[in-house]
């Protein structure tokens, strides 16, 4: 398994170590173990029901797990109580996969909803919400409320609802699913702008690998403003490929954790219907 | 062939082991009694929130505005045409005694007492339980109700505890309303149909009142709005299923909280009763 170079002296921002969910059907997760280091992204592949967004919830403490322990930024999630969790979750943006905004509220609100539940001074926040929605081009759909958007427009003023406390995780369910191939790349621009101008790290759900390896093989160009191929060999300016890893899930446990150059190279029969 | 997904397997259990009337019995009554307990939890807890913050007090007016403004015109419709079925009921058989005159005792004590509380908190259910097991039903499905709890919100406090004050806070307005109007409508009856002055309608209808009749008249409304209120989010944060499962919880909601309003109408009559006996 590649190392990532941070790994040898930071502590890792999610680290799940045997994990495992059951419910009345069965177990979901077993003996689930892996960390993510600092503005490292890993990209969580797996079928559907393969407990993904699970994952994600479990690293949220929006779920407990039966066993194992689940820590965040060193804190075991498990442990702590939900008084405790809803604060530390402001630490997490969560990008759900249907965007998962209120309905009842206009965009400007949803995106703005963290700072209004902090009772932030409504002239400090009107600017971030801009700031938050231009980065998502989206800000001329302020006054608008989410039922009047598209699902791929829901799913960027989810990100701009995610970004706007600048936490240090961010974690995607399955941000590109459903959509047509452009609105993806758009969602995938814009997580790679995110991860290259934030330094955020991410745990990303998704059952396309594409978007793995476009996390992997690209970057965000903050001097040219556009995204950019980091070459085949040799060439990489930014350690995105090193950072980027892909961990794919299987019948509950992990059937795969690696570069992508090795998920690339696998002969398992298994992870070669992802690569088709 | 172990990896083809449809294949069935000898974990499966057999056709008799599954049948157990005794394991059905005792599932469905475990199942009860959890059920009962996350309830109890969840009413006790959306009280609890109103001792320490955060509160929203925005999201408490709007509700306010949706279970009182809202049900205004079904309760004041439901009420007037109550009071003038229970003059056309009582006064004919009053008639035939040649006391047409009690009338408006029996429709102010029947009203004041029992119709208005009872049928109000009966209407309003219909209208604001569906509503808001159907509302947060669809938020839980759309993972809204994660996303504020992943936004550093407690659902509890924000989607709960305003609706139940607001009903509790309504729900005695609204009876009050609709024992009014049901006078008003009694009144109507009175004059048009048993040729009794409106006065005299309506002395009889005030003197026949007493403290304990109204102490019980505010006082059952009260425990409705709470239960049909508590009931609504209940089922709506329960729901299971999808968007096939918001319809079920909301037909759910509906029929148990007007089944437990009929319910603890008779304990509180009952309370009422021997409050009034051994105070007033």
């Amino acid at each position: 398994m590649a190392t990532a170079y941070s790994e040898l002296y930071e502590s890792p921002a999610i680290e799940f170590e045997g994990v495992r969910v059951g419910f009345d059907e069965g177990d979901v997760l077993r003996n689930v173990s892996f960390r993510v280091m600092p503005r490292e992204t890993l990209v969580l592949l797996g079928e559907t029901g393969t407990g993904k967004t699970l994952s994600l919830k479990l690293a949220a403490g929006l779920l407990k797990a039966n066993a194992g322990t689940v820590r965040v930024l060193g804190k075991d999630v498990g442990a702590m109580a939900e008084r405790e969790l809803l604060s530390f979750r402001r630490e997490i943006g969560f990008v759900f996969q249907e965007g998962a905004l209120f309905d009842s509220m206009t965009v400007a609100d949803n995106v703005a909803y963290r700072l209004l539940e902090d009772r932030v001074d409504p002239d400090e926040i009107e600017p971030k919400v801009r700031e938050a929605l231009r980065f998502v081009e989206l800000e001329r759909t302020m006054d608008l409320v989410p039922p009047e958007l598209s699902g791929g427009m829901r799913r960027r003023v989810s990100i701009a609802r995610a970004l706007i406390t600048r936490p240090p995780i961010v974690l995607y369910d399955s941000p590109t699913a459903g959509l047509d191939p452009v609105t993806s790349q758009t969602i995938i621009t814009l997580i790679l702008r995110l991860r290259d101008i934030y330094g955020v790290t991410a745990l990303l759900a998704t059952h396309r690998l594409q978007d793995g390896f476009a996390l992997a093989n690209f970057h965000f160009d903050k001097n040219s403003n556009r995204v950019v191929h980091d070459g085949k060999h040799g060439n990489r300016n930014h350690s995105n490929a090193e950072s980027t890893r892909f961990l794919v899930l299987r019948d509950g446990g992990v059937c795969f954790q690696g570069s992508p150059e090795e998920l690339a190279a696998s002969g398992d029969p298994y992870l070669k219907r992802f690569l088709v | 062939m172990a990896d083809t997904p449809f294949q069935v397997t000898e974990q499966q259990p057999r056709w008799e082991d599954r049948i157990s009337v005794f394991d059905v019995l005792t599932n469905s009554a475990m199942q009860f009694v959890a059920n009962v307990q996350e309830y109890s939890v969840l009413s006790a807890r959306s009280l609890a929130n109103i001792l320490h913050g955060p509160h929203y007090m925005q999201d408490l007016l709007d509700q306010m505005d949706d279970i009182g403004v809202g049900s205004l015109p079904i309760v004041i419709l439901t009420g007037f045409f109550i009071g003038v079925v229970m003059v056309l009921q009582t006064g004919s058989q009053f008639t035939r005694f040649g006391q047409s005159a009690l009338t408006g005792d029996v429709v102010s004590i029947a009203l004041v007492r029992e119709l208005g509380p009872t049928l109000t908190g009966i209407f309003v259910a219909g209208r604001c339980a569906a509503g808001i097991a159907s509302e947060l039903g669809s938020m839980l499905v759309t993972e809204q109700v994660d996303a504020m709890r992943a936004m550093g919100t407690d659902p509890s406090r924000k989607l709960v505890t305003p609706r139940v004050v607001a009903a509790i806070l309504m729900q005695p307005l609204l009876t009050g309303l609709a024992d009014f109007v049901g006078l008003l409508g009694g009144c109507a009856a009175s004059v048009f149909s048993l040729r009794l002055s409106a006065v005299e309608f309506w002395t009889r209808a005030i003197d026949a009142l007493e403290f304990g009749d109204l102490m019980q008249g505010l006082m059952k409304p009260l425990v409705f709005g709470f239960i049909l209120a508590t009931v609504g989010c209940y089922k709506g944060l329960t729901v299971r299923g999808g968007t096939q499962g918001v319809g079920r919880a909301t037909t759910q909601a509906v029929v148990i909280s007007s089944v437990l309003i009929i319910i603890a109408d008779t304990f509180l009559t009952k309370l009422a009763l021997f409050l009034s006996d051994k105070i007033f």
